[in-house]
């Protein structure tokens, strides 16, 4: 499953219907199923303009998304992911507009802050063995916290940055071709996710990832150093973090140190429809961005068809039960 | 005098448990020693600081007359030592190149894999093996046998001079048991030292060239495998003479059917299954891994759907579809794998006892008695001669051959007529083992029906009154047990191929 990507066309094709990629397969299937049933219950659907919406909805969800799959696949959990968006955001916001430091500057802000509490995360789970779903959700409040105490809980604007909030709206295809304005987010959210799914096939980082989710025990009498691996991931997942804080800030050209929590669930939501096994050893990059599309598709379609937002959420929470009960069956049939 | 390995003196202790007791082994080039003990004697421990997972608390390591002391796996497999662990250890979702290499991946820059240098690589050690597999074939699609075998190969990918195997022929059925000893005899000859640990005896005297003794944590003696009578190891090894009584069959021939079984089918795995057990009789069931006999009791337990087929309790036909409807109907199942089905191993010995009849236990509140929970528990520790300090033990702790009294225990105590137990003595030492053959037999006394699947040929023998035999999921053949069967007649029937059949009747 970890080298379907990148074979030999013929032998890629007929491994990906060999092993166990079918969950995908099937959410890209009712990913298809959904765009082609929207469009013909609205004709405002298909608009070029909506269809940028949805990707532009997607691209902090699938970033969040693309960083929780690297630690659910180690058998772990991140539910810290949604306030340390919000964390990376406020630290960007004080070294952009407090300090008045140049663009880059707070880009690398982002991004190093969300590695260095990723590998905080990383370490409480390695070092002091406390479960991942213990020492994140301590590292969800404690960022929460500290995200509302730097910036005195009031929203900080980038208004002396302009450049800021280029970086999600600004669109440099739509420059080159202007029939096709995607936005930088959603540039970035496919530049985030091809990258990651090159680290989680290619790489010794992401053989770990798989190996940690696969038996941990068995890795470390292998004599792999598993607490500096798992730390890594942690850092690793928490950096891709950084970059959707600052999707989420240049898209709403603040830091709103209030917002965050929730998205950690969305996150771990498109990662379960996208077929990652929340046991871990097993997942896939490509599986969670189709996961948090379909998320977007189906939230922006029922809009387009007027259902009240209330049931969007009911019909998302629908959605995740029938995708796990699926991947379920399918597991138990070969057997 | 060149030892490969010496330790001497070598002292470990657990919170409460002296574990090893000034012990001694020694290992040459090209030698394969065998350590032996009942389970708890210490054999793991000591393997386990040899390989550098446990730190010694006492005493000396030497490799090639050297002081060292490995503190990480790490360390002793830059020391040359390699370790088999008894259970395997591999990452299933992994393909069987990553798990051999895991590690050691071959890489590029950047921590970038060398994917094709890293299959390449896993191939030539598995043509050294002549293993045929696929480098990329995903390990959770093998058999455990060929599991196994990946898991050699790991080891050996280490270029190992020490390998210790831990039980490594416990899944395994005699054609690939014959295979790792081919194996085991080519890495002997290229001056590898093998320690080998298990519990078959005849095993020792196979492939042994030394024998050493653990009980209790001590050393007692290590001996020439060839010159020993396997009988004198297994009295050192519990200390005293285990007896070995010709077994003595009932006749159960006129005994009510306690249990029938019609044309049982579940895809290839059951095919047409037809047998009948009687009260007060033990009917084992022989066959190699996979034959389907493990199915076979999980059909009849309604842990597994059935495609076709009858199941009839005293003559009356039940609609068994769950495991709860099974228990109703008064048919038990013992699992081969006692930690992942049979106990809740972090919980206490009488909480292990009451757990499958707590309605038995709770008033109409739903509130536990446990003053009844603990006269039940001490009945049944007294009655099967559990040995625990206390029924407040927690599972764990209690050897192998103690934990399956427990869940016989647990058994005994919902009344149940049919008893299935599948491979009861796995992983039990010796000692323990002539007790649970005592046990069933004293079931079977008072009128229970029992069923003992084993992979084990003697311990079948030793204990069926009658012997059903499968192969590749059909019923080849029953045979009356005691001394008119060989081994050789059983092996006959459980490699019955239908494939082949079809061929003789082609040709004729």
């Amino acid at each position: 499953m970890t080298s379907t990507t990148v074979d030999a066309p013929k032998s890629a094709l007929s491994r990906i219907i060999a092993t166990g990629t079918h969950q995908r397969v099937l959410a890209f299937a009712s990913l298809i199923v959904l765009l082609i049933g929207f469009s013909i219950a609205s004709p405002n659907f298909m608009q070029m303009s909506n269809m940028i919406a949805i990707l532009q909805a997607t691209s902090v969800n699938g970033v969040l998304a693309v960083a929780v799959t690297l630690v659910i696949i180690t058998g772990g959990i991140d539910l810290s992911v949604g306030t340390m968006m919000t964390f990376c955001a406020v630290i960007t916001g004080v070294v952009l507009t407090y300090a008045g430091m140049p663009l880059l500057l707070g880009v690398v802000a982002a991004i190093a802050t969300g590695a260095l509490a990723g590998s905080l995360s990383g370490t409480f789970v390695a070092k002091m063995k406390i479960p991942p779903f213990i020492a994140t959700l301590g590292m969800m409040l404690i960022l929460k916290g500290l995200s509302l105490v730097i910036s005195g809980t009031r929203p900080i604007y980038f208004n002396d940055t302009p450049g800021f909030s280029e970086i999600s709206r600004g669109s440099l295809i739509g420059n080159l071709i202007p029939a096709l304005p995607i936005p930088n987010g959603v540039l970035i959210l496919f530049m985030v996710a091809a990258l990651t799914a090159y680290i989680l096939n290619r790489t010794v980082l992401g053989r770990y990832c798989f190996a940690l989710g696969s038996n941990e025990e068995s890795v470390r009498l292998s004599g792999v150093n598993t607490d500096r691996w798992k730390i890594a991931i942690y850092a690793l997942a928490g950096a891709i973090v950084g970059i959707a804080g600052l999707l989420i800030a240049s898209r709403l050209n603040s830091a709103q140190p209030a917002l965050g929590l929730g998205y950690e669930l969305e996150a771990i939501a498109a990662v379960v429809i996208g077929g990652t096994s929340l046991s871990g050893g097993r997942g896939s990059i490509l599986g969670s961005l189709i996961g948090a599309l379909i998320m977007a598709v189906l939230t922006n379609g029922l809009r387009v068809l007027s259902v009240a937002q209330e049931w969007q959420t009911v019909v998302t929470g629908a959605i995740i039960i029938l995708a796990v009960y699926a991947d379920m069956m399918r597991r138990k049939k070969p057997n | 005098m060149s030892y490969l390995v010496e330790m001497k003196g070598i002292e470990k202790r657990f919170p409460g448990v002296h574990a090893l007791k000034s012990v001694q082994f020694s290992l040459k080039p090209g030698e394969v020693h065998a350590l032996m003990g009942e389970n708890g004697a210490g054999k793991s421990t000591l393997m386990k600081i040899m390989s550098g997972i446990y730190a010694r608390d006492g005493g000396e390591m030497f490799v090639d007359g050297k002081p060292v002391t490995p503190d990480s796996p790490r360390a002793a497999q830059d020391l040359g030592i390699g370790i088999i662990h008894q259970e395997l250890s591999l990452m299933n979702d992994l393909t069987a190149a990553q798990n051999v290499l895991i590690g050691r991946e071959p890489r590029r820059s950047l921590g970038r894999l060398d994917e094709t240098a890293l299959n390449k690589k896993t191939a030539e050690i598995f043509a050294s093996l002549q293993l045929a597999m696929d480098p990329r074939t995903q390990v959770s699609t093998q058999t455990i046998a060929r599991q196994q075998l990946i898991e050699i190969a790991k080891a050996l990918s280490y270029n190992p001079r020490v390998l210790i195997m831990d039980e490594p022929t416990a899944a395994l059925n005699d054609a690939e048991i014959a295979e790792l000893f081919k194996v085991i005899e080519r890495l002997k000859a290229d001056g590898v030292g093998i320690v080998y640990i298990s519990h078959r005896m005849d095993e020792i005297k196979r492939i042994a060239d030394r024998v050493t003794i653990l009980r209790d944590g001590a050393y007692i003696d290590t001996l020439d495998a060839a010159d020993t009578p396997l009988s004198t190891i297994i009295q050192l090894m519990v200390g005293r003479e285990v007896t070995q009584n010709a077994p003595v069959f009932p006749d159960t021939s006129q005994s009510p059917v306690a249990l029938e079984v019609r044309n049982l089918s579940r895809g290839k795995d059951v095919r047409d299954v037809s047998f009948d057990v009687r009260k007060g009789e033990i009917l084992g069931f022989a066959g190699l891994m996979g034959a389907g006999r493990t199915e076979v009791a999980r059909i009849i337990f309604g842990a597994d759907p059935r495609d076709a087929g009858e199941i009839l309790v005293d003559g009356q036909p039940v609609n068994i579809r769950t495991p709860h409807a099974a228990v109703e109907a008064g048919i038990g199942y013992l699992s081969e794998d006692r930690k992942h089905f049979g106990l809740a191993v972090d919980m206490t010995v009488r909480a292990n006892i009451a757990m499958a009849n707590m309605d038995k236990f709770t008033n109409r509140a739903g509130v536990l008695d446990e003053a009844a929970m603990k006269r039940i528990a001490v009945k049944y520790i007294e009655r099967l001669g559990i040995r625990t300090p206390s029924d407040m033990q927690d599972v764990r702790l209690l050897s192998g051959g103690n934990q399956q009294k427990v869940v016989i225990a647990k058994w005994l105590l919902r009344d149940c007529d049919v008893l299935i137990f599948d491979e009861p003595t796995r992983g039990i030492d010796v000692g323990a083992k002539s007790e649970i053959y005592a046990l069933l037999e004293d079931l079977a006394a008072q009128g229970r029906a029992i069923i003992v699947i084993s992979s084990e040929l003697p311990e079948v023998m030793r204990l069926s009154h009658r012997i059903a035999v499968m192969c590749e999921g059909r019923l080849t053949g029953i045979l009356p047990g005691g001394a008119d069967t060989t081994q050789e007649d059983i092996m006959e029937l459980a490699t019955q191929r239908e494939s082949a059949l079809v061929g003789a009747e082609e040709t004729q």
